[in-house]
């Protein structure tokens, strides 16, 4: 964190959205689609983690799992329960997809915490593309496993006979809105939590409340540790879901 | 009087859409706190609800998040 921002009564020495500028990482040329750049950076720093984490963490295979083999462990066995429990036995083939996302979300968030790192799931291009994919997914895999009895989803068997094609235009228009809330769920919240930190230690500059400004930092830090684990938790939890749509779409 | 007034109904727009982000937080502590007031009747059911819950609070929270957005695309991309 910039708290160091000198100057007082000078306002703010940063702009708070200036850390999700994508900066080439040589040079300062125009970003094209193959520059490499912070956010390529970061990535590969995620990738890193996640292969230290699963293949050199568990390169031992030791029975009394070391703390690294643990973690590994519990982070497996937690996906695998929550695909279990939330799509039942036949989902259980997509676990490796789910898997998949929880890590790289989970990594990307928590690595994005560190001081002059940059987040990557916090711009809707990263997160639109990965919720992208899970809405093409379930919806291939509904149309395959179902046929047209997928369509089943939308027309609510339950409900009075009069009022299905309303709750039908409804299912629907909520069906096609949730690839926009999965993406910007998450990345809105990294974003959010990630800006409010810097307005707090942009007020540090300020010396009379910059004790305060430095107390609600610590605090906001706190906070967003735990929201960057319950953010990738309920992305993976919403895929669980929309897979078990998928798989059994009668309602 | 200077500035023009598409910019004036921007951050006007910007600040109505932020009363959606505190509705959010009411529906969010709606479902946090029946979801406790239901736990501690019955502790022992809590555990497997707790997936549940944070469905329900993710989609509690996406309206508040849309409001979030309304305001951004207000301040950066009209």
């Amino acid at each position: 964190m910039a708290t160091e921002a000198a100057g007082e009564g000078t306002g703010l020495q940063f702009h708070p959205m200036d850390q999700f500028i994508v900066r080439p990482l040589f040079g300062d040329g125009p970003v094209q689609w193959y520059t490499p750049t912070n956010v390529t950076l970061w990535m590969f720093v995620t990738l890193l983690a996640i292969i230290g984490l699963l293949v050199v963490g568990t390169r031992g295979r030791a029975i009394v799992p070391s703390r690294i083999q643990s973690i590994a462990e519990l982070s497996y066995g937690m996906i695998y329960k929550m695909v279990e429990d939330v799509t039942g036995k036949d989902g259980i083939k997509y676990f490796p997809y789910i898997m998949t996302l929880f890590l790289f979300i989970v990594f990307s968030n928590f690595l994005g915490l560190l001081p002059e790192a940059f987040t990557t799931t916090s711009h809707i291009a990263v997160t639109g593309v990965l919720a992208m994919a899970v809405f093409i997914t379930v919806t291939v895999i509904g149309f395959m496993k179902n046929g047209a009895g997928f369509l089943g989803l939308f027309w609510v068997t339950s409900a009075p006979l009069v009022l299905r094609p309303v709750l039908a235009v409804i299912e629907i228009i909520s069906y096609f809105v949730r690839p926009v809330s999965h993406s910007i769920r998450l990345a809105g919240n990294m974003m959010a939590g990630h800006a409010v930190m810097k307005v707090f230690a942009g007020f540090a500059a300020i010396a009379v409340i910059s004790p305060v400004s430095i107390l609600a930092v610590t605090a906001m830090y706190g906070l967003e540790v735990l929201v960057a684990f319950i953010q990738a938790y309920v992305f993976t939890i919403l895929t669980c879901v929309y897979l078990k749509d998928a798989l059994h779409p009668a309602h | 009087m200077e500035g023009n007034i598409a910019e004036l109904g921007q951050y006007i727009g910007a600040g109505l859409a932020a009363i959606g982000s505190g509705a959010a937080a009411v529906g969010v502590g709606n479902v946090a706190g029946n979801f406790l007031s239901g736990a501690l009747r019955n502790p022992s059911a809590a555990a497997g609800q707790t997936a549940t819950l944070f469905i329900g609070i993710a989609f509690a929270e996406a309206l508040g998040i849309f409001a979030f957005l309304v305001a951004l695309l207000l301040m950066f991309a009209v």
